[in-house]
């Protein structure tokens, strides 16, 4: 390496490479022709009102359009290199990549479980050595202080805020080098939602993030670059700096992020 | 005093709006058509239980022999001289019949109801479906028909025995009876389980059927146990097939190749031919009130494991 910084766009690795996207439902459009670059290390924001195609997304890059019988995927999605459609293990493939969704979805089993879970699904059988995961995972989720007292407990019982960390955690268990997150804070009270922003800015030292976020405010205190989709068209990719400060070609993408519209 | 004025002789305002409108008059009539309804279902079910108990219950405390009644396997009912009322034999009967049953239906309508609720798609899972309901549509004495005249000389044949009315060919009908309501109820506590789950494990990475064995089959557990309970309350509820497959001969069983006699089959073979009144006819209500007893416990524990999820949902 050379001591100079080397320039901003080129300084880490690209994780995911999307081209030409169209994701459809039917003959249902959701999402036309997108591409675009996330890189190694980077928190990468995607906003856009409803209905905008980000949440079918997240579906494409983590396969889960196999659970969507009328869902299809075009163009290329490159995890590592390597188009996610021709994964023939899915399940490995998933594995590495983190999900965390819109509503919390604590499993019906303990914290400890839920934690332990994709461990477990892996092959981990030593108690010793899911307890340290599980210990981990919770700390990094920011939750071990509230729950280490009562890991026996259903997940369920959680409050809500309380439970999208713990599927944070949960996602964080499998060691996932790229995170999803689904508009992570619907369901969860402002503060909770500054502790998991707190965790996220800690995270983004390990892995790669995509933060599907519906406020805007949000991309622009944790996002490195931030792409606009608006009902299924990608508008604009840009440094999120540049996109609350104007340097836009767009001016739909203006407009949304000072709440003309959304 | 400076009291605001009283208005004695002026109605409030809301007065006029509050008036009783063809709507009201519906709702009112409803529920009462509703709490008659629920209420005629539940008096039913009370006069029948003490008909039979005014039948069976006063002569099962104070006369009958209950020593004899529930330890003894002799059952001569009809012996002028002396007249035993042993039911051990009765009860073996019912229960290995049950029991065998169970073997063959728990592990069929699992199965069946996992494939179907989460590895079957479309056409496959809606025909499994309706196959599944006609199947438990079958009167129960086709089904001691078929005991009686295929699988009877089917099991002599294959295992050279001399006789196939008996636990096996009891056990397997039962079996296949119960099989089809199991499998229903079991499949709808496993579609019960929310889709947020499994695509919560799948997402993780999990494969089908570690999302099966981890995640739905835990989360609805409790209405799998109910399936369970229900399907033995139906085998041992059970009166037609039993009558017609198990041999209907009165033996403590040990081998699945004995014929046995079941309580059912005992009550309707013989109520019809007993005087009414007899010391008969009363231990055959005694027999209805200990059948009675153990369905309604079964099925009890059946609402209060289903009550639990509730709960702990
Ligand atoms: N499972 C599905 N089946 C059919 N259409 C869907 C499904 N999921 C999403 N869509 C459609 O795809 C479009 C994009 O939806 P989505 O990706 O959920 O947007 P967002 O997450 O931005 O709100 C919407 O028009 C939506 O109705
Ligand atoms: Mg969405």
């Amino acid at each position: 390496m050379v001591s100079a910084p080397p320039p901003p766009e080129t300084s880490a690795k690209i994780q995911v490479q999307v081209r030409d996207l169209t994701i459809r439902y039917g003959s249902k459009v959701a999402l036309e022709k997108v591409s675009l670059d996330i890189r190694e290390h980077e928190i990468f924001g995607i906003i856009g009102p409803a209905n905008s195609g980000k949440t079918s997304f997240l579906r494409a890059l983590n396969r889960m359009d196999q659970m969507h019988s009328s869902m299809k995927v075009d163009g290329q999605i490159l995890f590592r290199g390597k188009d996610v459609h021709s994964w023939r293990n899915l399940y490995a493939l998933r594995s590495k990549i983190g999900v965390v969704f819109p509503l919390p979805v604590g499993l019906p089993l303990s914290i400890y479980d839920n934690v332990a879970l994709a461990p477990r699904l892996s092959g981990t059988k030593n108690k010793s050595d899911l307890d340290e995961i599980v210990e981990r995972c919770l700390q990094r989720a920011a939750l071990w202080d509230e729950v280490k007292d009562r890991l026996d407990s259903l997940g369920s019982m959680l409050s809500g805020g309380q439970q999208q960390r713990l599927t944070i955690a949960r996602a964080l268990s499998q060691d996932p080098e790229l995170l999803l997150l689904d508009e992570f804070s619907i369901a969860v009270d402002p503060v909770t939602t500054m502790k998991i922003e707190d965790v996220l800015k800690e995270l983004k030292k390990e892995i790669t993030i995509i933060l599907v976020t519906n406020l805007v405010q949000q991309a622009r205190r944790l996002a490195d670059n931030t792409a606009f989709f608006l009902t299924g068209e990608c508008i604009e990719v840009a440094k999120t700096e540049d996109l609350f400060t104007g340097e836009v070609k767009d001016p739909r993408s203006r407009d949304y992020v000072e709440g003309r519209f959304g | 005093m400076n009291a605001p004025p009283t208005h004695s002789h002026d109605p409030p305002e809301g007065e006029n709006l509050d008036q009783l409108n063809l709507a009201w008059y519906v709702d009112k009539v409803v529920q009462w058509l509703v709490f008659f309804g629920g209420i005629s279902a539940i008096i039913f079910i009370i006069g029948i239980f003490v008909f039979i108990a005014s039948q069976g219950l006063g002569y099962a405390v104070k006369e009958l022999d209950l020593g004899e009644f529930f330890f003894s396997p002799l059952w001569r009912p009809t012996s002028e001289a002396n007249p035993t009322y042993g039911a051990l034999a009765l009860i073996a009967g019912t229960a290995s019949v049950a029991g065998f049953a169970m073997l063959i239906a728990v592990p069929f309508s699992l199965g069946a109801a996992i494939f179907i609720a989460e590895f079957a798609t479309g056409r496959t899972r809606e025909i499994l479906k309706v196959l599944v309901e006609l199947l438990a549509a079958i009167p129960s004495v086709v089904w001691g028909f078929i005991g009686l005249s295929i699988m009877n000389p089917l099991i002599i044949n294959t295992f050279d025995v001399p006789i196939g009315l008996n636990i096996l060919n009891a056990g397997l009908i039962l079996g296949l009876m119960a099989a089809p309501i199991m499998t229903t109820i079991a499949e709808d506590a496993l579609k019960a389980v929310p889709d947020g789950y499994r695509e919560a494990a799948e997402a993780m990475g999990a494969t089908r059927w570690q999302v099966v064995w981890r995640v739905v089959l835990p989360a609805g557990k409790n209405g799998l146990v109910a399936a369970v309970l229900l399907g033995v309350g139906r085998a041992f509820g059970e009166t037609m097939a039993v009558l017609m497959a198990t041999g209907h001969s009165v033996h403590i069983p040990t081998s699945v190749f004995d014929s046995v006699r079941a309580l059912t089959a005992t009550i309707a073979a013989e109520l019809g031919e007993t005087p009414v009144g007899s010391d008969h006819y009363k231990v055959l209500f005694t027999l209805g009130i200990f059948l009675f007893l153990v369905t309604f416990l079964i099925n009890l524990t059946a609402d209060l494991v289903v009550r639990g999820k509730r709960r702990n949902a």
